[in-house]
Order: C-alpha cells, then sequence, then structure tokens
C-alpha cells in the first residue's frame, strides 16, 4: 500500500542533502550540512587547555558542544532570543553523548575541544543536521574518531514509518518522532530521543529505516571530506 | 590548538611595511579587498529578510524577524528596529568565548545599530500601523561565521542586504487586534529612504589603512568607523583602540571614507 | 580467513574507513583493530609496509616530538625559566641552563635574553609522559626571531614543505631569496628583502599546504616560482 508523503516523497527518501567542510578557515574545523531547508553550521576549535582546571579529566580530552539557532532561524514570527535555552542545552548535551561514542581524545588529556553549532535555516530535523555537521568538523579538524557519526529524525506519519520527517510531517496529529544518531560503520546508536507513542515492533521497523538514511548520509559527508582534501589533480 | 593571535612579529611587520605604502597581502592602503559578495535570501524559509556577506575570507549573515508590537511612548508613530550581533557560540573566530555579550560583540550591533537609524535608512514613521497602539519591530541578528578582518564594514553591510532582502507577512486585522500572517508573505518591501555606508579605516603609524584583515586590525593604533550617507553626510563616528587621533586625522579619515562609500554602495545596486 | 587491502595506493582515507581485513595486519599510527578490520581514524592517506598499516593524516594537531625544532611565542617568564607558547596544550620551558650558549647567572634578567611575545626557534629536547616538555636554544640556528613574518600551517604538511634533504623548502628560499624557517608545529617565518619575494614565498608555502599530497606538487610549485631549480 503506498501513501504519498506532504512533500511527495517516498517513505524511505531523505530530502536533499548538501556539506562542505572548511568554511570556517579561522576554526580549527567547521562544516556545513543542509538536510532540505534546515542548515546547520559546525564550528570545532581545539585541542585547547581546559580552564577552569578542575573540569580538566587527566585521562583523555573532554567535548563541549554547544548548539543555539540563530534568532532568525525558527519558523513563523518569533525571534528566538539569543542566549541558551533549556532546549539548547538539552540539545547541546545529546549532540555531545552522539559524537563521543565515536571519538577517541585519549592523546589530548586535560584539554576540551569545542564544537560550536548554529542553525542558520531550520524546517525540522536540527539537531540532526547539527549532529552530522559536528561530525565533519571534527574529521576536518584532525580529531581523532573510530567511526563516522550520521544523524536523522525517522518516524511514522499516519502508521507509515518515515524518514527525515520535515516540520509539517512532526506537527501532524499523532505523528511519531524520533531524533536518531548512528555510527556509520557499525550502525551502532549513540543518540535515540522520541516524541509520540509507538509499538515496539514498530520501533524496530523505524530504526532499521534509520540504517538506511544513515548510509545515504555517510556518502554525503564522504564527499564533502574528499572534496576538500582532495585538492586539484584527485580524480 | 594553534598559537592565540600573531603580536610582535606580526604587528612590527604590518607596520613596518605601512611605512612603505605597503600591505601583508600586496594591496595599496586605501584598496578594498577584490573578494566581495553579496547574496540574498541565505535563510529565506525562516527569515522575512536575510543575507550573506563575504569580504576576502570575512563571512558573515543576517536574518530579520518582523514582529507586530506597541511603539515607544515617546515615539507612537513610528516603528522599531533593533540590531545584535551574536558570537556566542562562537563560530567566526578562537577570540570569541560563549556566554553574554562582550564589548566587542555590542560595539559591532551599537555601530551597525546606528548607521541604519541615524541614516534614517527604513521609514519608521511608515512602519507604523496605528498610531500610539501598533507597529512593525525589525529585528536584526547578525552572525559573523569566520574572522578574516573588518566585521565592522562586514556587519554594517550584511544589516543593508537583510532589510532589503526583507519582504513583510500579510497583515490580518482580527477585531480590534492585528496579526501577522508569516505563512502568506507578501511582495512588499520595508520603506526605505536611503543605503548608509559604514567604513572603518585604521592608523598604522602615520597611515590609513582600509579593509584591515585579522592581523592587520590588530596592528591597529587606532580606527574609526565612519557612516557615510547618500548625500555625503555623517550620520555615525566612534573611535575605537587607544592611539590619540588628531583632527586633521579625522578629517583625513572622513574624506577617504566618503571616496569609498559610493562604490561600496554600488554593490547593492540593482536590488530595489 | 580472507586478507585484503581496502585501499588504493595515494586514495585519500576518512575516518571510520575500513583499511584492510585479515588478522595477519598490524594497526599501525592512525588506525586501530576492531575484529578483524584495521580502521583509520583519521583524514589521511593510508599506506602499508609490510605488515603494519599506517595512516599520514592531512591535518590535524601537532604532536611534539624529541628533536623536533619548532616557533613558540615567548608567554611566561619566571626566575628560572620561559615559557613557550607553541601551539600544544601545554607551554615548554626553557631552563636557565638551556637558555643561551652563554652562561646565565641566577638572578639575571630573563627578558633581556628573551623578552615577552617575542618569538623564538627552538628545539625540543624532552617530552615527558605527562607531556612536560622541555626546549633548549643551544644548538644551530636557535634564536630568536627579527623582523620578517609569521604564518601558521598544518604540522602535518610540514615534512613535505621542507621536502626529502631539504630539497623544497630550498627550492623555495632560492626562488625567492627569503629566509625561510619552518617548525615542525606548523609556525613558518619568512623574512625576505622586497614584499614581492615575501608574498611568493608565502604563497609557494601555501600551495603546499592546500596540494600535500597530490601528485606532481613539486613540478607545480616549480612551475610557480618559475625560475632556477
Amino acid at each position: 500500500m503506498t501513501f504519498t508523503r506532504l512533500d511527495g516523497r517516498k517513505p524511505d527518501e531523505l530530502r536533499e542533502l548538501d556539506a562542505k567542510v572548511g568554511i570556517i578557515p579561522r576554526a580549527d574545523g567547521s562544516a556545513m550540512f543542509k538536510m532540505g531547508k534546515t542548515i546547520a553550521i559546525a564550528a570545532v576549535y581545539g585541542p585547547k587547555e581546559l580552564y577552569p582546571k578542575f573540569l580538566q579529566d587527566s585521562t583523555k580530552g573532554v567535548l563541549r558542544c554547544s548548539y543555539s539557532m540563530m534568532a532568525f532561524s525558527g519558523s513563523g514570527g518569533e525571534r528566538v532570543r539569543p542566549g541558551p535555552s533549556r532546549r539548547s542545552k538539552e540539545i547541546s548535551w545529546v549532540t555531545e553523548n552522539a559524537l563521543n561514542s565515536a571519538l577517541d581524545l585519549s592523546k589530548y588529556a586535560k584539554s576540551v575541544i569545542n564544537v560550536n553549532i548554529q542553525l542558520l535555516q531550520t524546517d525540522a530535523g536540527t539537531r540532526c543536521a547539527g549532529i552530522c555537521a559536528a561530525a565533519l568538523a571534527l574529521a576536518d579538524a584532525g580529531i581523532p574518531m573510530r567511526d563516522m557519526v550520521g544523524a536523522v529524525a525517522v518516524g511514522l506519519y499516519e502508521g507509515h514509518p518515515i524518514v527525515d520527517l520535515t516540520k509539517e510531517e512532526e506537527d501532524v496529529e499523532g505523528a511519531v518522532d524520533l531524533a536518531v544518531a548512528m555510527l556509520s560503520r557499525s550502525k551502532k546508536l549513540s543518540l535515540v530521543q522520541m516524541d509520540g507513542k509507538i509499538e515496539q515492533e514498530t520501533m524496530k521497523k523505524v530504526l532499521k529505516l534509520a540504517e538506511g538514511a544513515i548510509d545515504k548520509i555517510y556518502v554525503v559527508q564522504k564527499k564533502a571530506l574528499l572534496e576538500k582534501y582532495g585538492g586539484s589533480g584527485n580524480e | 590548538m594553534g598559537v592565540v593571535a600573531m603580536n610582535k612579529i606580526m604587528n612590527n611587520y604590518i607596520k613596518t611595511l605601512a611605512k612603505n605604502n605597503e600591505r601583508m597581502d600586496g594591496r595599496k592602503l586605501d584598496e578594498f579587498r577584490k573578494e566581495i559578495k553579496i547574496e540574498y535570501g541565505v535563510s529565506a524559509k525562516s527569515a522575512a529578510g536575510s543575507a550573506k556577506v563575504t569580504i576576502g575570507d570575512t563571512v558573515v549573515v543576517a536574518g530579520i524577524k518582523l514582529t507586530i508590537g506597541s511603539p515607544f511612548t515617546d515615539t507612537p508613530e513610528e516603528g522599531a528596529l533593533m540590531v545584535n550581533v551574536e558570537l556566542s557560540p562562537p563560530l567566526a573566530s578562537p577570540d570569541f568565548e560563549s556566554g553574554p555579550p562582550d564589548s566587542y560583540s555590542i560595539e559591532l550591533a551599537r555601530l551597525t545599530d546606528r548607521a541604519v537609524r541615524e541614516s534614517g535608512m527604513i521609514d519608521v514613521k511608515k512602519l507604523c500601523i496605528k498610531e500610539g497602539e501598533t507597529i512593525w519591530m525589525v529585528n536584526i541578528d547578525i552572525y559573523p561565521i569566520n574572522d578574516g578582518g573588518n566585521l565592522f564594514d562586514a556587519c554594517g553591510l550584511v544589516a543593508i542586504a537583510a532589510i532589503l532582502d526583507t519582504r513583510l507577512p500579510t497583515l490580518k486585522q482580527v477585531e480590534e487586534k492585528y496579526e501577522a500572517d508569516y505563512d502568506n508573505m507578501t511582495e512588499e518591501r520595508l520603506p526605505i529612504n536611503e543605503i548608509p555606508i559604514n567604513l572603518t579605516i585604521g592608523k598604522l603609524g602615520e597611515h590609513l589603512v582600509v579593509d584591515p584583515t585579522y592581523e592587520e586590525e590588530k596592528a591597529f593604533d587606532a580606527r574609526l568607523t565612519v557612516c557615510i550617507t547618500e548625500d555625503g553626510q555623517i550620520c555615525s563616528l566612534q573611535k575605537g583602540k587607544d592611539a590619540p587621533l588628531t583632527i586633521e586625522d579625522l578629517d583625513a579619515i572622513i574624506s577617504l571614507a566618503k571616496s569609498k562609500a559610493g562604490k561600496l554602495r554600488e554593490l547593492f545596486g540593482g536590488r530595489q | 580467513m580472507t586478507e585484503e587491502i581496502l585501499f588504493k595506493e595515494k586514495e585519500i582515507v576518512i575516518p571510520g574507513q575500513v583499511l584492510a581485513k585479515g588478522m595477519g595486519y598490524v594497526p599501525g599510527e592512525g588506525t586501530f583493530r576492531e575484529e578483524d578490520n584495521i580502521i583509520a581514524t583519521q583524514l589521511g592517506l593510508a599506506k602499508v609496509n609490510g605488515r603494519l598499516i599506517k595512516l599520514v593524516p592531512l591535518n590535524g594537531s601537532y604532536v611534539p616530538k624529541e628533536g623536533d625544532v619548532v616557533i613558540g611565542r615567548i608567554a611566561e617568564i619566571t626566575f628560572s625559566n620561559w615559557l613557550i607558547d607553541f601551539g600544544f596544550s601545554n607551554f615548554a620551558a626553557i631552563s636557565l641552563k638551556d637558555g643561551s650558549s652563554d652562561y646565565i647567572e641566577k638572578g639575571a634578567d630573563l627578558t633581556k635574553y628573551y623578552d615577552y611575545e617575542d618569538y623564538v626557534v627552538t628545539k625540543i629536547v624532552n617530552v615527558t609522559s605527562s607531556n612536560m616538555i622541555d626546549l633548549t636554544m643551544k644548538g644551530p640556528g636557535l634564536r630568536k626571531i627579527t623582523g620578517g613574518k609569521i604564518i601558521e600551517v598544518t604540522a602535518s604538511k610540514v615534512p613535505r614543505m621542507i621536502g626529502k634533504q631539504a630539497s623544497m623548502i630550498n627550492l623555495i628560499k632560492e626562488n625567492t631569496n627569503c629566509q625561510i624557517v619552518i617548525g615542525q608545529n606548523g609556525l613558518v617565518w619568512i623574512k625576505g628583502d622586497k614584499l614581492a619575494d615575501e608574498i611568493r614565498a608565502t604563497d609557494a608555502i601555501m600551495m603546499i599546504e592546500e596540494n600535500a599530497h597530490i601528485e606532481g606538487l613539486t613540478e607545480k610549485v616549480k612551475e610557480f616560482l618559475g625560475g632556477k631549480q
């Protein structure tokens, strides 16, 4: 039984993806990741010595993520007041967790690696786009990673499992929306967050859908990295 | 990672070159970087107006939200304008820290605000919906993306571009109250009187320098930001950094700014 | 049991990419083993050396090694040493006895030798297990920097900028008449008589920074410099 999504996509079809690495020369690493109309920009600063000293970990580096929406990037007329909110703090923490699963910070004792994420334009999937951009920025900064990280929102629309929800789809009554981050090669989950009600078996179907999406995201991420580092004369 | 901003060696290098009328990248002292680009609508889905400005490798974006509010009591028939520059969480430079606005971000915001406000760029009387009760509020938020030097001028240009890009939402009247319908944007633009241009000129020893790179900015002894209106008047002036300026210096800087403003204004050419 | 190398020579690999399968391979620098697989941890060029698979990273921060010549900034001065910031997370130390080939007395005014914010070309003599680093100013070419300019490049590209037996850096020096010192930490000092020469030297080095791993880089640089071999 086929059904059409509001924007005509197939259930397992992602919105148009785009990524660019190294867009902030002054940062140690940087990237832009676009999922449909959601655009995230990430900058990495570090490793550098962590102050105050009591926060230092003498065995490894510490990852610190800061997520924020640009004041004009929300939908409707409302301006998002700059500064941390409960929502942005929560997203910062889950982003840290999502990325930490993949990072090897053992070389960076007592240091901090800051990842700053700003959303330029939003249409759902903001924390996911942020994580995709952050993973690229960390790779661009040369921070050792055991795996790349991809993230996507999956869920149910009128009971059908779908991938990469738009805001319209999120807002539909009875919609289920899961933000999922996975390590790209192993497909292990590094973030799962859910809004809505769902049966266990359906949940598994939905998560399986995420795996396919992460593969497609990986292709875009790899292309972006090779574009910057391929240099002229390669391919 | 990376050594914190170069001081002695680069400061000396830049100052020594300036004595010979030379600059690190081969430009003349009064020359802007060649690569100046303005892009409109970079956050078209979310913002009423938005833009991105690139000068060399300096990149800034700005977006505008239009909201309906009450006028200030002393200007009951005028719309409101607010300009903010956000450096947190920092994208553009290792010099910026997360946290509440610091003096630099406030200075950038105030200079850009003054340029737009004091020039009368936006006809704020036309932003009045109902005198004494309801007006449009124009909220401009500027985000530096990469600091390659001269954020002052880049912020000025991006604010102008975002204003020019802005379209108004449909205005609906529901009983006594006015509401904006953001799902139905009109083609109506903000009412514009003119295009002001902010120019920041620095002093290196005895020499005046236009459009500094990141390192050149740090080497400046003093700087002056001047805003020039279309008819050549000065609508905003601010001196920064420690070294004093003579009145002759000021005069020379203003003349230089006036000579450069026209060319920058041309960047907004076919936008009206 | 299959054994397989999964990358081509000169292929740029990304973090998490599987480089080889097989228990007979040994994971070298920039890689790790996960079950059967050898996996890359950074963006770089993968290389096979017998059984060893290692990565030459294209980015990443500088890892201090004994014997490296680095360029750093005098960040602090105490009674008995200078502390140097060379872009690593700790400062490194130059002790009195290593400060100069002259004998420096206790209680001497250390700023007379190297003052705050001076830049020095210095050499790493010791890196302890907890990343404490000792430097020396005694040795050929080690000195305080005067004049010239400093640019920053990626530490992992420095070997390419110096070249085999200093061939690349000499090529640039000769064709631009500039003095050039490239610190292993990625700071580069350039000093010429003319601005135009300094710009050419800078551009040549940035060309290597942007194209460190491609074929025919030496030819490209020679062509750019357009002069003597």
